[in-house]
């Protein structure tokens, strides 16, 4: 960890852990500000935790696989979220994770080789009204159908690729 | 601004009354509040589908004519008709606008709100396709409701404490803190019969009394917002759309019962529930309405441990968070207490059934039409709820079966629909009111299959520390997924009856007990379809893909090779001379070469 950026988040998730130090029930929140830091939680990072906390090692990586809402795996640039809450389900949100998996090639939990996309899922956005529902970063896709995931896709790798464009003129 | 008495109090409230009167149905004077206000639904499916920019063109009409003061605009709360979002009321006419664009507000600004002539395309409809204007006193989705808990959601600015106070908010701790005793408040709760609505049903004012008695220097009061039923979204919606409510309450909890600090869990999936909540908590600290003591930790699981389940007793009231005497509550069932303290336990006892007081809120989804956030009084029959509130099944499905209580609860079918929706009805059918997730199948819904689904929720759920739970749940899975792949035979139903009774006696918590439910529920009234799946190896609904087959007629394929070339896993072969095939065995039943097929050669199931 030497390059410019390191340091910065070094000394960021110092802070963190040096902020919530000291009070009761610390790791939860620490383990929340680190992922929103690195996208992730890569295990370097657990390691400081738990060195920066006297905490046992294994006791940080059980909260962090414990809690579905950390990642210990890298995140793509656009991050897939398919909802299985029961609405969703019942109206085929399991044919829409399918057609996913499908054409990007990878399980839920992972992400693609060339980090343009990670494919999760949740349990209902509160969005019921939509079903089923994906979102990617955040942004909401409704009513979505088999169909719809092709054009999604399409719009992504279409923008990833202008960007790309744009980056090397 | 720190309010330094009741009396202050109640000077705001006055204030805030009379500006908001007209939105209220009551008399009012355009110089209090203006002539008009225009509520946008800001959050959950109304914010998804792009209510944002509704309220940004709206804001753009008021600034450009200069009418800040004539009209009013304010982002709510969850309005409740989901499925016709984004939604959208003026005040005092009550018009409901549905399914707004942004590029609905020019026509809305210049035939409504300038020309007083109500944009009629805009109104809700029914089922039937008639049009309403004045929706949430006409529209069959809310004649029949009744609202308690979501009584200020969709009608008040949740991130304005004024106007929380203006519609009696804080009256009700005022009315605690001055006017009685701790004591008389638990009194009261205790003769309400409120009963918890996170599942278990369990008496409110008992479990504050019992806390209440425990001499501790340091007890909490948490509140319970992490939905554990994944298609149920109430609370996060109270939370979204009233902060106020709940925190007032949670004081008037830590007044009854001695405890000082309150803790809220929240799930990170909520960001907005937590941005809110953040800012009603910094709002009633600055109004003087919270005390400087209490402590929150939201979006923390509170310990900053695992959480997992400890053996009882003891009783959390008696030791629970950080080992101290702990009250927790649902946030709907908060959410009931201020209005029982204002309007008294006669008014509450007079709402719901003999058993269950009060009203319940459900999340509508699934195939209905009116997909939705609904509050009835308890007793209301599930054919209300789903034919007259819910519009019914779309495209003339008929109804199955609705799914009550989530992972741990269990189907209503068709032979019941006048079953009183109420904790002791629910129960006696093998099921359970859980939080409030209603979900309707139709015909075209896999029983096994959504049984299949729950358990998957279980396993992921399942904190792992007891093996009944943590292996059983796993192996019914197994089962289930067995069967719906076509590959169960007969002895696994029993093997599914054999481990659900073990589960349910066996495991440690709530989780694991209640686990097997949907399964065994399924099994009781649609047994016929499990062995359908086993036996005959067919999914009579059509859902489960493995017992699909795709084949290519010999007659009409005219041997292009479209679906061979499009086939992701290869498992199509044929040349020039030779139809094409597909090798069963490797077919993934994706449906591409159906979709890509140029002459409709390849069919499903044939
Ligand atoms: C499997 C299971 C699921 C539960 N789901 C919820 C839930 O979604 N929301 C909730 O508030 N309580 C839920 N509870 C109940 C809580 O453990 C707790 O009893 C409740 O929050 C207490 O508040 P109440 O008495 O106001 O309902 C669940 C319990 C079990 C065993
Ligand atoms: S179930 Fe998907 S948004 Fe609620």
């Amino acid at each position: 960890m030497t390059c410019e950026k390191c340091q910065k988040e070094q000394a960021a998730l110092q802070e963190i852990i040096l902020k919530h130090k000291g009070t009761p029930g610390a790791l939860i929140p620490i383990l929340h500000e680190a992922q929103n830091l690195y996208g992730y939680l890569p295990a370097e990072v657990l390691h400081e935790i738990s060195k920066g906390l006297e905490m046992p090692e294994a006791e940080v990586y059980g909260v962090a696989t414990f809690y579905s809402q950390f990642s210990l795996q890298k995140k793509g640039k656009y991050r897939i979220n398919v909802c299985l809450g029961t609405a969703c389900y019942v109206k085929g949100a399991q044919d829409v994770l399918d057609k996913f998996k499908l054409r990007l090639m990878i399980d839920v939990g992972e992400c693609t080789d060339d980090g343009l996309f990670s494919l999760e899922a949740c349990r209902c956005i509160g969005a019921c009204g939509l079903a089923p529902v994906v979102t990617v970063n955040g942004e909401v896709y409704g009513r979505m159908t088999v169909d719809k995931v092709d054009e999604i896709l399409d719009k992504y790798e279409a923008l990833a690729a202008s960007e790309k464009e744009a980056e090397e003129a | 601004m720190i309010l330094e008495n009741r009396k202050a109090l109640n000077i705001l409230r006055d204030q805030k009354h009379k500006e908001m009167a007209l939105r209220l149905g009551e008399d009012f004077d355009p110089k209090d509040g203006g002539r008009m206000h225009i509520l946008v639904c800001g959050v959950a499916g109304c914010h998804s589908a792009g209510s944002m920019g509704i309220y940004e063109n709206l804001q753009k009409k008021i600034e450009e004519n200069g009418l800040q003061s004539e009209i009013k605009l304010i982002s709510t709360g969850c309005m409740g008709l989901c499925a016709q979002g984004p939604l959208m009321v003026t005040y005092p006419d009550e018009i409901m606008y549905t399914h707004v664009e942004p590029k609905d507000v020019e026509e809305i600004w210049n035939s409504h709100v300038m020309g007083g002539q109500p944009v009629e395309r805009l109104f809700a409809a029914e089922s039937d396709g008639t049009k309403i204007a004045h929706a949430l006193k006409d529209h069959s989705f809310y004649s029949k409701q009744m609202k308690i808990a979501l009584k200020n959601c969709g009608l008040i600015d949740p991130m304005d404490i004024e106007e929380y106070i203006g519609v009696e908010g804080y009256q009700a701790l005022a009315l605690c803190l001055n006017d009685m005793d701790p004591e008389d408040v638990i009194d009261t709760m205790k003769d309400a019969v409120l009963r918890g609505r996170g599942g278990a049903g369990f008496p409110l004012g008992i479990k504050w009394e019992s806390a209440a008695r425990e001499m501790a220097p340091v007890k909490y009061i948490c509140c319970n917002a992490d939905e554990g039923d994944p298609g149920a979204f109430m609370d996060r919606s109270i939370l979204e759309g009233d902060p106020h409510s709940i925190l007032e309450a949670m004081a008037i909890a830590g007044y009854a019962c001695g405890a000082k600090q309150g803790y809220i869990y929240v799930r990170a999936e909520y960001p907005v529930a937590v941005e809110r909540l953040g800012i009603a908590i910094k709002q009633a600290h600055e109004y003087g309405l919270l005390g400087k003591n209490e402590a929150t930790a939201l979006m923390a699981s509170i310990e900053g441990k695992r959480g997992e389940p400890r053996p009882k007793p003891p009783r959390s009231t008696e030791k629970g968070l950080f080992d101290c005497p702990t009250v927790l509550n649902n946030v709907e069932t908060f959410a009931n207490v201020p209005q029982i303290i204002l309007k008294g336990t006669d008014w509450f006892k007079g709402i719901g059934t003999e058993k269950s007081n009060g009203t319940k809120v459900f999340a509508l989804g699934g195939k209905i039409e009116n997909t939705g956030l609904v509050e009835v009084p308890m007793g209301t029959t599930l054919r209300d709820v789903v034919f007259e509130i819910g519009g019914g099944v779309p495209g003339h499905l008929a109804f199955k079966a609705a799914q009550t209580g989530g992972p741990s609860g269990g189907c209503i079918t068709a032979e019941h629909l006048d079953t009183p929706l109420d904790f002791d009805s629910l129960t006696k059918l093998g099921t359970m009111m859980g939080s409030g997730g209603l979900i309707v199948m139709a015909e075209d819904s896999c029983m096994v299959d959504i049984a299949k689904f729950f358990l998957d929720f279980t396993v992921d759920e399942s904190c792992g520390k007891c093996p009944p739970c943590r292996i059983g749940t796993k192996r019914m899975l197994d089962i289930t997924k067995k069967i719906t792949e076509g590959k169960g035979n007969m002895d696994d139903l029993d093997e599914l009856e054999d481990l659900a009774q073990m589960i349910k006696t066996g495991a440690l918590c709530g989780l694991g007990q209640s686990a097997p439910n949907p399964v065994v529920s399924t099994l009781q009234y649609f047994k016929d379809e499990y062995i359908a799946h086993v036996r005959d190896k067919k999914c009579p609904a059509g859902v489960c893909v493995s017992m699909l087959k795709y084949i290519i007629m010999a007659e009409t394929c005219r041997k292009c090779g479209i679906c061979a070339k499009n086939c992701p896993v290869g498992a199509i072969s044929g040349d020039k001379n030779t139809p094409y095939v597909i090798d069963q065995d490797k077919c993934i039943k994706c449906g591409v070469c159906m979709s890509k097929c140029p002459f409709k050669s390849i069919l499903k199931n044939a």
